[in-house]
């Protein structure tokens, strides 16, 4: 097996699915010839043709909204959306039209479209390049909303999205892009959406959390273990829909949860997590739930020492973990 | 001074890059701003400026080798007065991590949003006496007062973990020896239901009682958690179980004259006593096979036929009573059930109960007549449906065939819960199990 | 496709559309009237752009991506006066939603009218998606969409025309200009008298047309079509008219427009002005008309009876379709 980068796995995957279905097909800003800002589509135009990986004029709204219609057409478009921060002018594209399509046609219309879009920061992209925003898109009826946290499930995950009949949001932590890296399997296999995973099995206290910060998270499990704290880790892997089977599971295991993102505190996907356990897992918890996530200001700001007060680090999941544990 | 040279981060998301080319030999000197060496990432292929001038000292990493961002890759011995400050302009942006002290200084927002959980609930006194969900669901469901635990939790607060604790420390300390030393099953009057049953679907607030009058003189005494344990589950099977009760007497000058007998040569063959008390599970045992109704559960609204039969036992400890459990008793021989029902007692008196010997019993036997008595009212062990005493074998004059006889006579009483069967099928019952133990005889075999 | 010509027959189709679509709207606006129908959007007054536009297509292949105003246009191709009506009254059956979406939401998979929304200029970018597939698919497909001139104030309406003229797609942009976005007029929308000259800025065709003669607009149309069709790219249609009713049942329009200037468009009503031209011409004999007028009366009471028979859909059924089920 093969040990990829999170944007190996991605390209390959790319690669794997545009031989396998002549009707995929990709494009954005600069995913041609440039083979990406990042270089996930790297060598991609070069194998497939311009027909199939195509540089697109720079207007989000625009290339989603030819993506609607690509994909009612008969084609699998997948595709990129430069930075997640760019992703607001195609905002009334994907809600108002690709997520209610198959709803207001009664099921007569559907959209098979997978937008990706690299999020997160940590890597000095400052307000307009290290922005969260998946919580927009969980918040949404008829959108599904995927973030894979390793090589691995970056692959089953993206294979399972262009798959999907439905829309699908596919998120990649920029940060993770590089400092990833694990086994990926040659063969095509899929990570069925809506699946949560856990990465690690704990007894004192459950971190449930998804995409770069299951890495943080399970740094900070190894450091907790040394404090005899058994964490256990919890990687949602689809914020929409949520498992909330697996959700309740750990909750009612340890009686103690802590909800981490980098997303902004008030109205992440952690408050729905919390009212789900308070909902139906009351009568299990020792604590209250709590949730460690980035700050209430707009962005996260450039200069370092700003960029790092912001960012959720293993060691702020550590800390946070730990005054969990002892309560 | 020699200026460590850092992979510097050629762009957003790279973490590592691959040396191309050094520019600059060892002993080269090198101006500030002037290239030092080539670059390769996947994002750029980039020419690296020198952060300082000197003199190249040191090269760390060869040509074609890739390290992290961060790690030191050459050296330059810095020439005079250039040193400090412009090296810490070039470093300042390269550096993906900011240093420690800068990742301290907390911003006010920071202090806002990452939620201090234990704070708001706490009100920054004492947590005792403020229980979560699972720790008011856990007492509640296993009797237990958390004003009684001790806390390790944050500011005393008693955790999910410390009332899980003092529920097994609860069955170990009930399982210490017990007092009477001889007999396997003495047992005071009333049978606490073992401390693992599960509560009932309709729970039912315990009353008040009449408070104590206090004098002077008087000692009180502190409820050790035992003690306190079995008054909640008398009073809870005492107040939700209608109890019915009848007795009924045996004749078992067959039996002792058995146990007679047999006892010495049992005692060498076996190493055991031979009492009554197996002769008592297993008539015991054929009559709740016969009356099934007897070995079953109240469920709210449905009655739980229970397929197991297992006997539990009310043994007296010094600590309080506890009832182990003898698991499928159907399936045991006499033998079988001295042995085992010993073995409980005696791992109870050594306090080696373990969990399973507690749990899971079906129906209780209560060995009242070990304590001299002739008649008693037991205490349903809820949610069995019913227990029985076997009360003191005393020689009396009783009527056979119309003539006076003295015969050994034993008195057996049940108490059932009524909400389940009625007079008739614990009558049902009683009288199999006296049949059962008058059949036994001199020549009855024990194998 | 070969290039149709203007039969007879052609033209009697196209009368029959037009006519039937006046017919459907009068009656939907007659039920919303008696409080049977809770609001109406209405194509009255352009109906010859919308039929003429689209006999130019290859109907049912060719893929048409309307705006609330096209009621003729969907008529002409293929929603039956049935399902206009149970569309209207939010049926059970209503092909277009199964009565989740307002009148005049159109959308019909089966004879490839696109799903539309409200947002206005937001299906310009999906007609240029459904010719970007039919550019990479190859299945010589066309895709009109269609829309008042208000909406090309939206970034999408460029953005649409931008994507499809970089990439040449196989899209027809059909303005019906009808002087008025609800009340704002069209001096009010832009700087420039015509639609048609934003055409310029994105290096394709901007053709205006009156929008009143069917004839026109369908020979307008086919020249884009055909032009789509040889890999030229898009074309951008601006046909004048004119609405004679109000934005919908909801709005009065005295407040905005002169009964003058209502009046003197009514002068050119489309409708009456082709029926007379094919009398004229002796395309078609008065008995003729009277016998399809009468066709079109009987159609509309069918649709009508038949829409108010109809059950309405089961509440059950709210939570379906958000996904693929």
């Amino acid at each position: 097996m093969a040990v990829m980068s999170y944007l190996e796995a991605i390209r390959e995957t790319l690669r794997q699915e545009l031989r396998r279905d002549s009707r995929i097909i990709i494009y954005g800003e600069d995913v041609g010839v440039r083979g990406g800002v990042f270089r996930v589509t790297e060598g991609l135009q070069k194998e497939f043709g311009e027909d199939r990986v195509m540089d697109s004029p720079l207007a989000e709204a625009a290339i989603i909204g030819t993506a609607i219609g690509a994909a009612v057409n008969g084609l699998r478009p997948i595709p990129e959306i430069q930075f997640a921060d760019f992703i607001f002018p195609a905002i009334n594209q994907i809600v108002q039209e690709a997520a209610r399509i198959r709803y207001r046609s009664n099921g007569d219309f559907g959209v098979p479209l997978v937008i990706r879009a690299p999020f997160g920061g940590g890597v000095h992209g400052a307000l307009y390049h290290s922005q969260s925003v998946e919580v927009f898109f969980a918040h949404v009826p008829g959108l599904k909303v995927v973030i894979p946290g390793t090589p691995y499930d970056a692959k089953g995950l993206l294979a399972a999205a262009v798959e999907d009949e439905d829309p699908v949001l596919y998120f990649e932590h920029k940060a993770a892009y590089r400092s990833l890296k694990g086994e990926v399997p040659e063969e095509r296999y899929l990570i069925p959406i809506g699946k949560a995973d856990l990465k690690r099995s704990g007894k004192d206290i459950s971190i449930i959390t998804y995409g770069l910060m299951v890495n943080y998270a399970l740094k900070a499990a190894e450091a907790l273990e040394k404090e005899g704290i058994s964490a256990e880790i919890l990687d949602l892997r689809s914020i929409r829909p949520l498992d909330v089977q697996m959700i309740l599971e750990t909750a009612k295991k340890t009686g103690k949860v802590l909800i981490v993102h980098e997303d902004n505190l008030t109205g992440g996907i952690g408050g729905e997590i919390s009212a789900l356990i308070a909902e139906h897992a009351l009568f299990d918890l020792d604590a209250p739930i709590r949730r460690l996530a980035g700050p209430d200001v707009p962005a996260m700001p450039y200069s370092p020492p700003l960029e790092h007060a912001f960012m959720i680090t293993s060691d702020k999941i550590t800390e946070a973990a730990r005054d969990l544990a002892k309560f | 001074m020699a200026e460590v040279v850092l992979m510097p981060q050629l762009g957003e998301s790279v973490t590592e890059g691959t040396i191309g080319q050094w520019l600059k030999k060892v002993g080269d000197t090198v101006e500030k701003y002037e290239s030092l060496l080539e670059v390769m990432t996947d994002k750029v292929n980039a020419e690296v400026p020198a952060p300082v001038g000197g003199t190249v000292s040191k090269i760390l990493v060869k040509e074609g080798q890739t390290v992290g961002v961060g790690t030191p890759i050459c050296e330059i011995a810095v020439s005079g007065e250039e040193e400090s400050p412009s090296s810490e302009a070039q470093e300042g942006p390269e550096t993906a991590q900011p240093s420690q002290s800068q990742a301290n200084s907390g911003s006010p927002e920071m202090a806002q949003t990452h939620q201090e959980g234990v704070e708001v609930s706490s009100n920054g006194d004492s947590l005792r006496g403020r229980y979560s969900p699972a720790v008011r669901r856990l007492a509640s469901e296993n009797h237990i007062n958390p004003d009684t635990i001790d806390g390790t939790g944050a500011k005393g607060r008693v955790t999910r973990q410390d009332i899980l604790k003092a529920i097994s420390e609860q069955r170990e300390s009930a399982t210490e020896p017990a007092r009477t030393p001889s007999q396997e099953a003495q047992a005071e009057p009333s049978a606490a239901p073992s401390p693992t049953s599960s509560p009932s679907a309709n729970e039912t607030p315990v009353l008040q009682g009449a408070p104590a009058v206090i004098d002077p003189e008087d000692e009180i005494v502190p409820l050790p958690s035992v003690r306190k344990v079995i008054a909640e589950r008398m009073v809870r099977s005492k107040t939700t179980v209608p109890h019915a009760w009848l007795m009924m007497e045996v004749d078992v000058s067959g039996l002792v004259a058995l146990r007679e007998q047999l006892k010495e040569e049992f005692k060498a063959k076996e190493g055991i006593s031979l009492t009554y008390v197996p002769f008592m599970l297993k008539a015991v045992v054929q009559a709740l096979k016969a009356v099934p109704e007897m070995n079953a559960q109240w469920n709210g609204d449905s009655i739980v036929m229970k397929k197991r039969i297992n006997i539990g036992m009310a043994t007296a400890t010094d600590r309080g009573l506890i009832v182990p459990v003898i698991k499928n008793a159907d399936e045991k021989s006499l033998v079988g059930l001295a042995r085992s029902s010993q073995d409980l007692v005696k791992r109870a008196r050594n306090g080696r109960l373990t969990m399973d010997d507690l749990t899971g019993g079906t129906f209780t036997v209560d060995n009242t007549g070990a304590i001299g008595t002739v008649l008693t009212y037991p205490i349903i062990n809820a949610p069995e449906v019913g227990i029985i005493t076997m009360e003191a074998i005393v020689k009396r004059p009783v009527v056979v065939q119309d003539m006076v006889a003295i015969r050994s006579m034993m008195n057996i009483c049940i108490s059932f819960d009524h909400r389940v069967v009625d007079g008739a099928e614990a009558g049902k019952f009683v009288r199999i199990v006296k049949e059962n133990l008058e059949a036994v005889g001199p020549s009855t075999s024990i194998y | 496709m070969a290039k149709a010509k203007l039969t007879p027959e052609l033209l009697k189709e196209i009368y029959y559309y037009m006519a039937l679509s006046r017919a459907v709207d009068d009656r939907m606006w007659i039920l919303n009237r008696q409080g049977r129908a809770p609001v109406v959007y209405s194509s009255n007054g352009h109906e010859a752009t919308q039929v003429g536009a689209v006999m130019a297509l290859n109907r049912g292949e060719d893929w048409i991506v309307p705006y609330y105003r096209d009621l003729a246009m969907v008529i002409a191709y293929g929603e039956t006066p049935r399902e206009i009506m149970l569309h209207l009254l939010g049926r059970a059956a209503d092909p277009n939603s199964g009565g989740r979406q307002m009148p005049a939401h159109w959308g019909l998979k089966r004879r490839h009218i696109m799903t539309t929304g409200s947002v206005v200029a937001t299906q310009d970018v999906h007609a240029a998606g459904l010719a970007l597939a039919s550019k990479v698919l190859k299945d010589g497909r066309v895709s009109l969409a269609s829309f008042g001139e208000g909406s090309t104030s939206q970034g999408e309406f460029h953005e649409a025309l931008n994507f499809a003229s970089v990439h040449k797609l196989p899209v027809i942009f059909l303005n019906e200009n009808n002087g008025y976005a609800i009340s704002v007029p069209a001096r009010k929308q832009m700087a420039i008298m015509d639609v048609a000259a934003r055409a310029q800025g994105y290096g394709i065709p901007g053709v205006i047309v009156d929008g009143n003669d069917p004839i026109k607009v369908y020979e307008v149309t086919q020249e884009a079509a055909e032009r789509a069709r040889r890999g030229e790219g898009p074309t951008l249609i601006e046909a004048k008219t004119y609405r004679f009713v109000p934005h919908s049942s909801d709005d009065d329009d005295r407040a905005y427009r002169s009964r003058e200037e209502v009046a003197e468009w009514k002068k050119r009503d489309p409708v009456m002005t082709f029926e007379k031209r094919l009398i004229d011409e002796k395309v078609m004999t008065e008995d003729e008309l009277k016998a399809m007028q009468q066709r079109i009366k009987n159609e509309v009471n069918d649709a009508t009876d038949f829409a108010e028979k109809a059950p309405l859909p089961d509440p059950n059924t709210l939570g379906r379709y958000v996904y693929a089920e």
